[in-house]
């Protein structure tokens, strides 16, 4: 019997004694907090991002390609790379502030690891985790991009973020066949594996600037 | 009416010894009716009772407390309320004896079981939930540590009703036991199977009752106290240990 | 009655045969008072984490339940999960492999490998590849296993067994961990620094700069996973300091091995398990990173994806009505950080690499309860039950646990304790022979009077630090009949 066949039939024989089938499961129950409102989120989500040394910048729609040049200079940074599908405002305003190079120019990885910084946008923003969800769309590039450089701006919008992880879980939601990759960043990496000490700044970006963009009035 | 009233009146109410409390510490068990008996409430001492099988169970021998179990059930089922002083063997009575019903097969004890068990109580709940008192009328003017049991504080969720109880008694100074909710390391067989361990954790304990200055340690489960108790003794900490039940009955009369 | 039929129990690994029983690892732990300090305030710090942020979830209760009922409902019907899982892996472009135990997965593993030509593989930190001792089996064919999570960095170079799931390290302090890093890290790559000092930031860097030149270098990857689920073929890793992402973006050729009970039935299922996993574990709101992948994704990281489906021994414990539920387990080692033995034990002492309350249960259900440790490992527990309340998916530990000393009982046969339980049991079980045995204990209490008892012969595992209490010179039983006649029952 082949492996795969004998760990079936051990798995169902030690599963003998059940008698419901899994068409019998009701839905996933939902644990969630409930938003108090959209302010209240957003500002949730800004807090919790900074609570984890994360830096937020809460600007208007009109301020994001400022506040991405902000970012690059305030970081010292001198090169970064931009996701090909990367909103043009905020393109041309990397540009003048730093060389920049696009996704589609650096096709080895390793060549990232030259790379001071990489602008990207996101996909979801979670206010009780303070985490921003990256789905690797054109506006965000693929994996490494986000990974090798050590300085990450992600430019989150205020209609991207949800309340509570069961929200942002359902929003993410692979189409069949169509399944993206999915980058959970909460804060800069990190690690305790030290006497439980936190220190910030493992292997990813030590550095996250989120550029949080607040709904036009 | 005061709250020293005797809001038991008319209460039947049936003492579960508990073998070990029985043999070793009756002190417990007079106290435990005393005080009792002060709040109205009419004791009985069902004398066919015996042990609720726990060493055996948590050795592993559930099979062997099947006997214990039934006995438990004939002596306590016709009861409105069983008490114990002890938070291990009522949490055994309340989680366990279902468990060991269920594996030997036997239906009709089972439903008998469901329907005793949840009369069984320790002293602090029968006292809070039942009679509805945490002023006991103690007196006990001494400086007092509490160490809240395992058993009681997870098997069976007292919470803070023993501490209710300890701060209305009169003349208590009660301080905060430093990690109290940590386990003493007494655990039953493990005190001898992990010695050791079980003499390391009562160790980090009792240091921890020394700590708070107190006069007297207080628990309620005697086997608890007497672990953590022994190594005070040993240590010449000069720290008493008493069960819960002890300092409950205490009054100017006749003092703990 | 429906009855299952179990699964081969795993064989126990090499690096384990042989332990001895826990009270005897566990007496050679407590005597090393640096490792004690060590894990007294690693274990306190991130205990007091997490219950702060658990703290912050009124509904937390509501959330174990739907955690423990979707591993559950995984459970009931691994078999249609899985067969769902392999369909959707492969829907999106992933090799699925199927280990029937730790031999056939290492194989496996080294096929691949050779396959890609390569003798280096980069490794994200994983309880399922520690099992089967992947590394161990991979330096035997020639292939270096590098390690990349910090803390699994630190025990792979210290020559050294990892002693905590969630922080393998944890038994060790910073200035041993500069120690280590100074010695052995020339040897295997990018030399420590010079002047590389004791602070966490510092040591940090320097693994940072050591692992980069293996990561941009390495051409395959190993990983665990936390959760894969069966409606999407979504892989899910959970971590902290981007060496996962590292390897699980890098690399052209990646290879996951899960457990069989790592499966999730649906995509919903991963909202209750990332809302109780980060609390649980590190004590995070959300730790700072997750990755999700399907298969290979379209000029996105590693193009050649495998994932190895691993039996060994789960199928044993399923088999178990009660036993079952301890591999709802979803490692994240809150357990170990609450419980007391423990705390003052470390890890080493189980004997294998799940240490701490779940491994006390898991151990001895996946491997069986013949060898010296796993047969002790039941009576490792005071039984207090704080793994339980702490537990994200509500696995019932204290109860596992005397289940499983019942049935080290049963197969030890007769004994002198079994022998001794059965006197007990026999004089417990009716009244007058209990009264007669009181006799001899109030009899004692005269003999003794007010005097303390330091030693009594064949109890020096309590009298050796503890005092004896002296025995009454009257029961209660006594004492009522005296004072209240038979008038009650
Ligand atoms: S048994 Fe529960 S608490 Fe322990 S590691 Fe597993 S999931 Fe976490």
């Amino acid at each position: 019997m082949s492996a795969r066949d004998e760990i079936l039939a051990r798995v169902r024989g030690a599963t003998a004694d059940v008698v419901t089938t899994p068409a019998d499961r009701a839905p996933t129950a939902v644990v969630e907090e409930t938003s108090p409102g959209r302010a209240a989120t957003l500002d949730l989500f800004a807090e919790n991002v900074a609570d984890y040394r994360a830096q937020v910048v809460r600007v208007a729609a009109s301020g994001v390609a400022g506040a991405v040049a902000d970012a690059l200079r305030q970081q010292g940074c001198a090169t970064a790379v931009l996701p090909t599908g990367l909103d043009p405002a905020w393109r041309g305003a990397a540009t003048e502030v730093v060389r920049v190079l696009d996704e589609a120019d650096v096709r080895v990885d390793a060549e990232l690891d030259a790379v001071d910084a990489v602008v990207t946008a996101a996909a979801v923003g979670i206010a009780v985790t303070g985490t921003v969800v990256l789905d690797h769309a054109a506006d965000q590039g693929r994996r490494a991009l986000t990974l090798v450089p050590d300085v990450h701006v992600c430019v989150v919008r205020a209609g991207q973020v949800v309340h509570d992880v069961p929200e942002a879980v359902g929003r993410l939601r692979p189409e069949p066949g169509l399944a993206r990759p999915l980058t959970w960043v909460s804060g800069p990496s990190a690690t305790s594996d030290i006497e439980l000490e936190r220190v910030e700044g493992v292997h990813g970006p030590r550095t996250l600037v989120v550029v949080l963009v607040d709904e036009e009035v | 009416m005061s709250a020293l009233a005797r809001p038991g009146t008319d209460l039947r109410v049936a003492l579960f010894a508990t073998c070990f409390n029985d043999t070793m510490w009756p002190d417990t068990l007079k106290a435990t009716v005393r005080l009792l008996e002060r709040l109205g409430c009419t004791v009985e001492f069902p004398q066919a009772q015996t042990c609720c099988g726990q060493m055996l169970t948590n050795t592993g021998y559930g099979a062997k407390a099947l006997p214990l179990v039934r006995r438990f059930v004939d002596v306590f089922e016709g009861y409105d309320a069983v008490v114990a002083p002890s938070g291990s063997c009522v949490g055994s009575v309340r989680h366990q004896h279902r468990g060991i019903v269920e594996l030997a097969g036997d239906d009709r004890l089972a439903s008998r079981v469901e329907h005793t068990v949840p009369k069984v109580l320790e002293l602090s709940e029968l006292l809070v939930d039942v009679l509805g008192v945490t002023d006991v009328g103690a007196w006990f003017p001494h400086r007092v540590t509490y160490h809240p049991t395992c058993h009681s504080l997870r098997m069976l969720r007292v919470g803070d009703r023993p501490l209710q109880l300890l701060r209305a008694v009169r003349g208590i100074d009660l301080v905060e036991l430093p990690g109290a909710t940590e386990c003493c390391g007494f655990g039953g067989t493990f005190a001898m199977k992990n010695a050791d361990v079980s003499v390391a954790m009562g160790s980090d304990k009792a240091r921890a009752v020394v700590g708070t200055g107190a006069e007297v340690l207080v628990a309620g489960d005697n086997s608890c106290l007497a672990h953590i108790g022994g190594i005070l003794g040993r240590q010449r900490a000069g720290v008493r240990h008493l069960h819960l039940a002890e300092v409950l009955a205490s009054t100017e009369e006749d003092p703990a | 009655m429906t009855t299952t039929t179990p699964g081969p129990v795993q064989q126990t690994s090499l690096v384990f045969v042989g332990m001895p029983k826990f009270p005897t690892a566990a007496r050679e732990a407590l005597a090393n008072t640096q490792q004690r300090r060590n894990l007294r305030h690693a274990t306190h710090t991130i205990r007091d984490k997490r219950a702060r942020v658990v703290a912050e979830v009124p509904e937390w209760e509501a959330l174990r339940v739907a955690g423990a009922e979707a591993k559950d409902e995984a459970l009931a019907h691994l078999g249609d999960y899985l067969e769902q899982l392999e369909a959707s892996l492969t829907a999106n472009g992933a090799t699925v492999h199927w280990a029937r135990d730790a031999a056939e997965a290492n194989a496996i593993v080294l096929g691949i490998v050779r396959d890609q030509q390569v003798d280096e593989v980069v490794k994200v930190k994983s309880m399922a590849t520690q099992e089967i001792e992947l590394n161990e089996a991979l330096e035997a064919a020639g292939v270096n296993a590098w390690e990349t999570d910090l803390a699994e960095l630190i025990v792979q170079l210290g020559h050294d067994r990892p002693s905590h799931i969630l922080v393998p390290a944890i038994h060790r302090n910073r200035s041993e961990v500069r120690d280590i890093f100074r010695r052995e890290m020339a040897a295997v790559g990018r030399p420590a620094p010079e002047d590389l000092t004791d602070e966490p930031a510092r040591l940090a860097e320097a693994a940072r700069l050591h692992l980069r030149e293996k990561f941009l270098r390495a051409k395959v990857a190993v990983s665990g996973a936390n959760f894969a689920v069966a409606e999407t073929g979504t892989l899910v890793v959970v971590e902290s300091e981007g060496n996962g992402r590292m390897c699980l973006t890098l690399p052209e050729t990646l290879v996951t091995v899960v457990g069989i009970e790592k499966v999730l039935p649906r995509w919903d299922d991963l909202a209750p398990m990332l809302q109780l996993l980060p609390r649980s574990s590190t004590g995070e709101r959300m730790n700072p990173y997750t990755t999700m992948w399907s298969g290979a994704h379209d000029g996105d990281g590693p193009q050649d994806v495998h994932v190895v489906l691993l039996d060994n021994g789960r199928s044993h414990v399923l088999a178990d009505r009660v036993g079952r539920q301890a591999l709802r387990c979803i490692r994240c080692s809150a357990c170990l950080n609450v419980c007391p033995v423990y705390e003052r034990t470390g890890g080493h002492a189980y004997g294998s690499v799940y240490p701490g309350p779940i491994g006390a249960v898991l151990n001895p259900q996946l491997r069986g309860t013949t060898s010296e440790v796993d047969k002790s490992l039941p009576y490792a527990s005071s039984l207090c039950g704080a793994c339980f309340d702490a537990c994200p998916v509500r696995i019932d530990i204290p109860e596992l646990l005397v289940e499983l000393r019942g049935r080290v009982v049963e197969q030890e046969g007769r004994t002198a304790e079994s022998a001794a339980m059965a006197a007990a049991a026999w004089v417990l079980s009716d009244p007058k022979r209990l009264a007669a045995a009181q006799r001899a204990a109030t009899t004692a209490g005269r003999v003794i009077g007010g005097r303390t008892v330091r030693a009594v012969p064949g109890l020096g595992a309590w009298t050796d630090a503890r005092d004896v209490p002296t025995p009454p010179t009257e029961t209660f039983r006594q004492w009522w009949a005296r004072e209240r006649g038979q008038g009650s029952r």
